[in-house]
Formats: C-alpha cells, structure tokens, sequence
C-alpha cells in the first residue's frame, strides 16, 4: 500500500469527464500531456487512435511527436493488431479508442494480440461507465470485467486527472499490456498531485474511520471521500480504500482492512458483477472471511441515454446512494435479498 | 423481374416540400439541444425524404407490419434525421420531437431499436451492413420480396464488418439488398482522405461483386434515378449508391463554415438557420 495521500479540499466527489460536478480545480487533458511527457523521456513511446484523437487527448501527443502517431481510421481491431506489431519491434504503443469499442469490439485482439505474448501494448479508453449520457453504445460499463478477466493484462481505473498523469507515467514503465481507463478533457483534481503517488496494484487507504469501510477505484472514490464526509458529521467514521488497480489486486489492503472493518460498501463506476464488487468478494471467500457488503454501481442493465447527472441518480451512483449502502451495512438487521 | 420491383414515378415538387420540413424539424430539435448532429440530419435529409416518401413500401399504421421494406440506420449519430422522417411519415408523434435527447425520452440522441420505426440499434459504428444481410437473406427465406435498404457513412468503411458484409451479401447474391454510403467526407478526426482513405469506393464495392453508382447526394431526383436504376440492374448482385453529400446542405450558414464531426452552431444563429431552411427548395 503506498502512503496515505490527501485529498485535495474543496472539491465535490460528482466527477464526471463531460460535466465536472461543480469541482473547483480541474485540470485539462491530464493523459495527453502526461503522454507527452512520458515520450519525451522515452523515444520508444508511439501513439495511435481510432478516429478518436481528438475526443481522446492523444491529438495532443499528435501535435508534439507528429512522426510517432499513426492514425488508424475508425478500426478498432486493426489499432490493437498494429499496436501489437510495433510492440513486437520495439515500440511501446499507446492507443486510444472508447471503452466500449477497444473491449467489445477488440476483445480477441487484445487477448491474443496483446495479452498472451504480453506485447506491450497500452490502451487507453475513453467514456468508462457513466462518463457520458450518450447511451448503451457508448457507456462502457462492464470493461472492467471484460479487461479483468484476461490473463497479463494489468487494469487502471484511475479516480482523477492527478492519477491519471501518474498511471499514464506507471503504464509507460511497465513492461507488458494495460489497460487504462482515460479520464478527458477536463478533468477533476481530487488528489495532491504533491503528496499523492499512483503505483501499478497498490491500494491507497485515503481516509480511516472504525466504523465501516468504503473501497472504491476510478471516478468513485472521490463520491466516497464526500459520503464519508457526510457521515462523519453523523458521527459515523468511515475508512476509504482507494483501488486504481483492478488487476493485479492488492489483496493485502483489502484484506487487512476487512479484517478490521468487515463491514464494507464497494462504490464502482461499472456494472456491479464482474468488476471491484466482485474481485473484493473473491479476496474475501478465499480469505475465508465473514464481512458484510453493500455493491454501489450500476445494476446489470444497459443504461438509458440522458444528462449525467440524471443518470448518476437514476442509477444510485453518488454520493448520497454510498452513504445510504453504508448506513445498510451497519444495520445489524439481515439485509434483504 | 419482380412487378412489385417496378419503379414509380416520383413528384419533385412534393419530395421538395417534405424535404424541408424535414430540415426544420432537424433545426427544431438540435436547437432544442444546443447542437446534436445537425450537419448529418440536414445532410441526409434528402435521402430520407425520397425513402420514406417514394421508395420505401411501409405502413405507418403498421410500422410492424411483416411485409415492408426494411430502413436499417448503422450510423445511429445520424438518429436527428430518421426522428424527422418517422414523424413527418406519422410514424412516430411530430410533437414528441421536442423531447429529443431529453431525459427520459424515447428520442434517444442515437437512434434505439426500442423506438417505433428503427430497426435496430445503431451507434456502434459497423453493425448495420452485417445486420441488413442478415435481414435480406432472413426475407428471401422467407419468402418475401420485401427490399432491404441499410444507410451507413463514409467513416463506417474503415471498419472490417463493413467488408465481411459486402463480401457475404455478394456471395449470398442478395440484389434486394440495397446500401448507401453517406460520403459527407467527414468523421471525427477530420476528412477521411486525411484519417484514412477510402476512395475508390464505387470501385471497392464493384471489386466486391456489387452494383454501384455514386450519385449527388442532395439531389433527390438523382436519387430517384439511382433507385430506378438499382431496380433494373441485373439479377444476382447487392446494389450500393455513394451519395455525395454536404453536412449542413439546405442551411447555407452551416453548409458552408468549416466543419468537423459536429457544426458548432452559435445561440443566435438559429432563427438565421430556419429562416435560410424556409426559404430553399
Ligand atoms: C465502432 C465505433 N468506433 C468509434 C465510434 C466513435 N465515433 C462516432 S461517430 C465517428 C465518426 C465516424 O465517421 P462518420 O460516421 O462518417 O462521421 P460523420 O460523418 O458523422 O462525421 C466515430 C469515430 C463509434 N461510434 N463506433
Ligand atoms: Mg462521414
């Protein structure tokens, strides 16, 4: 587990890529100049898109490294399968797309192309979860699952634009396929970039309480921090676990932190099967443990088309919903269902 | 030949009358959302006119009824114009246009299959060709002579469904099959010649086994033409019409200002878009 990190002040925990939810800080396009960092410091470094560059913040790695990028066309197997080949001469690839289209679409490619030869290949997806209100099409909400359940790839989901420069700079040292949900545009600070360090499978206990437990990864945990503000002037202490990494999972945080706390709300930007929920509930069965748990994520349906923050209620994804799960888990009467 | 594959005669005058009510509808609802994909919906307007109100055999009282023609929509960005088509065709409530991309709506910004009238879901670039076989060779088991028309765009090409389909819909020698191309010459990171050409399209698509033209895309009666031509082709080849197209065409404000994937449109130039609208034919 890395440090304890801080949380920036004065930011509302509704992130969201398109509508930043009232934050006060923001930074803009965080992956794409992380990226050109990131290729400043290593020649190897390419990247490629698939008629996203521009709603993707790659175009500005475009514009820095113009004989490093290679636009693809809207082609999603293809950008995995050139990606893959550059990996196998040298290169270290980094392609854009959106969630929905690098994993369903490219599925095959990705696990054949990129994962079972851990062909460094990175991909970077855009619109995870609830980040857009475009619809079934466009929502990638089971990725996670899909990207978990392949052997050698590793799994980000970062929770703002500070982590996600910071897992931009951790994928790019890693040797082997990621698999990075990308946060554009504009995108809330919630962490320190000063204080605050990103590192590939460690959990960050962000806040400590003895009451009941919040793990959470990606856009979530910045929900969670204000739940647990909320409940604390209840009177109710509330730890948040933050877990950027899916894969591989830091068993031990969670583990440690079930032990003390086993009362625990899992808050995911994803379908509530597949994903953090059940990759915790996994930790928790082998580790033999009794711990209660309430999943917050979106139930297993596809989601309507609307505004965002239509949608975050309608599906009980903010911060509200989490402290009500808490409040479900501390009470002593069997839940139902 | 088939009779009920006879070509018919089509009226310009009430084509151009419907085209532009169908212009203002696409302005009324992208206004509504402070922007939508209105180059798409008033570039393809004429497209959907000559469909709905010449070519295709459907029953708006019916929209389910077996034996009509089926639209299939790939590109469901493109759902703005379909909307305005289904409404001015009584397929859907014209009222119920206000309600584009509202919560809660039925009127999805990207056209879903759980609305009266779309076929299936679009959106994700490169389902419908391979859909629209499906349904052409579905309807010839069948033993319909329903046509199938599935309208997909220029950026669609580059995905690899796009050949799979042509490449089975040849094979399967499906020549009630009929596909159009929006070539607008535009997609999301710019003008395909520069994301990843695509020309010669008519040519790819002979090199396939199909019938193709590659016609003026606004023009409706070049599209008449083209669906009268498609009809008699010869037997055994799946028919493909490139319409080249403008994004914005019939609002000469959008038409001609320098484009991406969508038209940045300003707060007050609305009324100037629907008064350009009213007055071209
Ligand atoms: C499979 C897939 N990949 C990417 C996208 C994202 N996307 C939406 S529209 C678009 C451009 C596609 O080209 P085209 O339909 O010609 O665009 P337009 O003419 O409307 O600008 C892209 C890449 C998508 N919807 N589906
Ligand atoms: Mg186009």
């Amino acid at each position: 587990m890395t440090a304890t990190a801080t949380p920036a002040r004065g930011v509302s925990g509704n992130i969201l890529t398109s509508d930043t939810g009232g934050a006060t800080r923001l930074a803009s396009a965080p992956f794409g100049h992380a990226l050109i960092a990131a290729g400043e410091r290593d020649s190897r470094i390419v990247g490629l898109t698939a008629d996203l560059g521009k709603y993707t913040d790659i175009h500005l790695f475009a514009e820095r490294f113009p004989q490093r990028f290679f636009q693809v066309g809207m082609a999603e197997q293809n950008l995995i399968g050139i990606a893959a080949g550059l990996a196998r001469t040298g290169w270290v690839p980094f392609t854009t797309t959106y969630c929905v289209f690098a994993t369903r679409r490219a599925y095959d490619f990705i696990a054949i192309g990129a994962a079972l030869g851990r062909a460094n290949v990175k991909i970077v997806a855009g619109l995870p979860g609830l980040t857009t209100g475009y619809g079934g099409t466009h929502q990638g909400i089971e990725d996670l699952a899909l990207m978990r359940a392949i052997p050698n790839l590793v799994v980000i989901d970062p929770c703002d634009a500070t982590e996600m420069a910071q897992a931009t700079a951790a994928a790019a040292a890693h040797d082997g396929p990621v698999y990075l949900r990308l946060l554009r545009g504009q995108v809330p600070v919630v962490f320190d970039p000063a204080t605050h360090r990103f590192a590939i499978g460690a959990a960050n206990l962000v806040r400590d309480g003895g009451d009941a437990a919040i793990i959470s990864t990606g856009l979530m945990t910045g929900r969670a921090l204000d739940a647990a503000t909320t409940l604390a002037a209840e009177g109710i202490n509330v730890a948040v676990l933050h877990l950027p990494t899916l894969k591989p999972f830091d068993h031990e945080a969670v583990l440690s932190l079930l032990a003390r706390v086993p009362r625990v709300v899992v808050a995911e930007n994803h379908v509530i099967h597949g994903g953090l929920a059940s990759a915790v509930a996994d930790a928790v069965a082998d580790a033999g443990l009794a711990v209660r748990l309430q999943r917050i994520g979106i139930p297993d349906c596809f989601c309507e088309s609307g505004s965002l923050p239509y949608l975050v209620r309608r599906y009980a994804m903010d911060a509200p919903s989490i402290a009500a799960a808490v409040h479900r888990v501390l009470d002593p009467r069997p839940t139902p269902g | 030949m088939n009779a009920t594959l006879q070509p018919r005669v089509a009226d310009p005058v009430k084509l151009a009358a419907v085209a532009q009510r169908l212009r203002l509808h696409v302005l009324r609802m992208a206004e509504r959302v402070g922007q939508g994909y209105v180059g798409q919906g008033l570039g393809i307007s004429d497209l959907l006119t000559v469909l709905y109100f010449h070519f295709l055999r459907h029953d708006p009282q019916r929209p389910d009824w077996v034996e009509r023609d089926r639209f299939i929509l790939s590109i469901g960005h493109y759902a703005i114009g379909l909307y305005a088509a289904l409404a001015e065709a009584g397929i859907i409530p014209v009222d119920e246009l206000d309600s584009y991309g509202a919560d809660g709506s039925r009127l999805e910004m990207s056209a879903p299959e759980t609305l009266t009238g779309v076929e299936m879901t679009g959106g994700s670039l490169g389902h419908g060709f391979g859909q629209a076989v499906g349904m052409a060779l579905g309807q010839r088991l069948a033993g319909r002579d329903a046509r199938t028309v599935v309208l997909m765009s220029d950026g669609e090409l580059q995905e690899g469904s796009t050949w799979e389909a042509a490449m089975a819909a040849a094979h399967h020698r499906l020549d009630r099959l009929i596909a159009f191309v929006d070539h607008n010459r535009q997609q999301a990171d710019g003008p395909p010649e520069r994301v990843m050409g695509i020309e010669s399209i008519p040519d790819k698509f002979r090199a396939f086994g199909w019938h193709a033209q590659r016609i003026d895309g606004n023009d409706r009666m070049a599209i008449v033409a083209a669906l009268d031509a498609a009809l008699t082709a010869p037997a055994g080849m799946p028919r493909v019409i490139v319409l080249d197209t403008v994004m914005g065409c019939g609002v000469p404000l959008f038409a001609n200002r320098e484009k991406n994937h969508f038209i940045r449109v300003g707060a007050d130039e609305w009324a100037i878009a629907r008064r350009q609208a009213s007055e071209v034919a």
